[in-house]
């Protein structure tokens, strides 16, 4: 095994061409899991820790740019206000230590279906910059997970970034698991209400070979919405809606049975939280628009 | 490889170390301090947690190589390490290897921990019997000064919060939680 210590971005990318087989670690804790279990001998492993930007984040105009190792941490700390599903998500990511470590670059990396990150990714609408020595390119969430634990990289390129949709409306995230701290999902949710172009969309996590949106579910929801003209006159929303939604989500799953949960259990929690959070989310958004009225 | 990197205050050097090793490893079996504990090797129980530049992290997960260059705080390195804060100074002083790998904290009297060098948080473990079998502690020691340095009055959830990725099979946890709500009072007080 050869260490490489590439000590900026530029350098990483002619390292990765010229080693299409190098193991980028950032965070670690993914990677050096299956390093101990010997369940993994990369040729060679390579550390991004020693270039800062990736550590980095912009807040834009419409988007955030979140560099691949921004630790899960900093984003509950610094973004909960326009990244509030991700940084709900980030803070029920294993324990402190994992959480002061690992980011969401190594989430995309893994793609693992189970990651925490992804439902909120899916939800908010993101884009991943992934790069290499024959440029840049940006990835649509929606084309980026390819099969369980695949993604769309190319063998040379690296995860630089992730821009994430700021916030136009409430956003949740909701997950199972036996314990709150250091739980690996069974399965997971993420709701983003977007206001400005009245739509809803969904991440489920953990209950399909790839994270997945809900997209029937959101196509439903959004023509119940304009129909009910709800966007605008901030009714509840019918009970008969948020169940047809709730088991929209569940149709949309195509989960396993494993040592965390059986498949039918995935889809039946998956119904449940995509109601709950469909509830929070909306009593949110009803709770800004009176506050909004009473102070016009 | 060849890491270099400071332990306690103190720059050390690691040599022969294999790339895909842990600093766990290199803590444990290259510069003889076992006080971080090899427990999952998964980041599942904190046993191993050390500072690294400051940061509470399992050492299990972190790539020697990664190491190079940063500054490691482990639990041998604790007593002196709170002494440092509580002096303002920080930049001075540090623990040697061999001081490092002398420390115990028995003392005179292991009971009680007197005529040992304690950090804060191993006294008021002592005191409130949050140490059972042990394994554990020198994790939850280092995450637990932490906080204390972080959040100095923290509520009973900000405790469990900041240990959450520390596992104990023995204790329940009770007297741990009192430990460190003994060593905030301890704290504040100026005791």
């Amino acid at each position: 095994m050869d260490f490489l210590r590439p000590a900026s971005w530029e350098e990483a990318l002619a390292a990765k061409a010229e080693h299409p087989t190098a193991v980028p670690i950032a965070g670690g804790t993914d990677v050096m899991v299956e390093i101990n279990f010997d369940h993994r001998r990369p040729e060679y492993l390579m550390d991004l820790n020693r270039i800062g930007d990736l550590t980095e984040w912009e807040v834009g105009e419409d988007t955030v740019r979140l560099g691949a190792s921004v630790p899960y941490t900093r984003i509950m700390e610094n973004l909960d206000t326009e990244l509030p599903g991700l940084a709900l998500a980030s803070h029920t990511v294993a324990s402190p230590q994992i959480r002061n470590r690992g980011g969401v670059g190594g989430n995309l990396g893994t793609a693992s279906p189970a990651g925490d990150a992804h439902p909120a990714l899916l939800a908010a609408g993101a884009e991943v910059e992934v790069e290499s020595v024959r440029g840049a390119r940006r990835i649509p969430i929606d084309e980026f997970y390819t099969g369980v634990k695949r993604n769309a990289l190319a063998p040379d390129e690296l995860i630089r970034a992730v821009h994430v949709k700021k916030a136009d409306g409430p956003q949740q995230f909701s997950k199972v698991g036996t314990r709150n701290a250091m739980v690996i999902a069974v399965c997971a949710f993420g709701l983003a209400l977007h206001p400005e172009t009245r739509t809803v969309r969904t991440g489920i996590g953990s209950a399909a070979p790839t994270p997945v949106r809900a997209k029937a579910a959101e196509e439903f929801l959004n023509a119940a919405l304009e129909e009910g003209g709800f966007w605008d006159n901030g009714k509840i929303i019918t009970p008969s809606v948020a169940k047809q939604f709730a088991d929209l989500c569940s149709a949309a799953c195509n989960p396993i049975d494993d040592v965390r949960g059986t498949a039918s259990y995935r889809r039946h929690a998956v119904g449940v939280m995509a109601r709950r959070t469909l509830t929070w989310t909306w009593e949110s958004y009803r709770g800004t628009r009176r506050a909004a009225k009473g102070a016009a | 490889m060849r890491v270099n990197f400071t332990v306690n205050g103190r720059p050390q050097e690691a040599d022969d170390v294999w790339e895909g090793e842990s600093l766990l490893y290199v803590l444990r079996e290259r510069l003889g301090l076992p006080g971080s504990k090899n427990a999952c090797e998964q980041g599942e129980c904190g046993s191993c947690t050390v500072r690294l530049d400051g940061v509470p992290v399992c050492s299990c997960l972190v790539a020697a190589g990664q190491a190079q260059g940063r500054e490691v705080v482990t639990v041998e390195g604790l007593a002196d390490f709170a002494k440092q804060r509580a002096c303002g100074t920080g930049s001075c002083g540090g623990t040697s290897l061999d001081e490092a790998k002398r420390w115990e904290a028995d003392g005179t009297d292991s009971q009680t921990g007197e005529g040992t060098e304690l950090a804060p948080i191993q006294q008021a473990f002592i005191d409130a019997g949050a140490v059972q079998c042990g394994f554990c502690t020198p994790g939850l020691l280092v995450a637990a000064d932490e906080m204390l340095e972080r959040n100095p009055n923290p509520t009973d959830a900000d405790i469990r919060e900041a240990l959450s990725g520390n596992l104990c099979r023995c204790t329940g946890y009770e007297k741990i939680m009192d430990a460190v709500r003994l060593a905030a009072a301890r704290q504040s007080e100026g005791v």
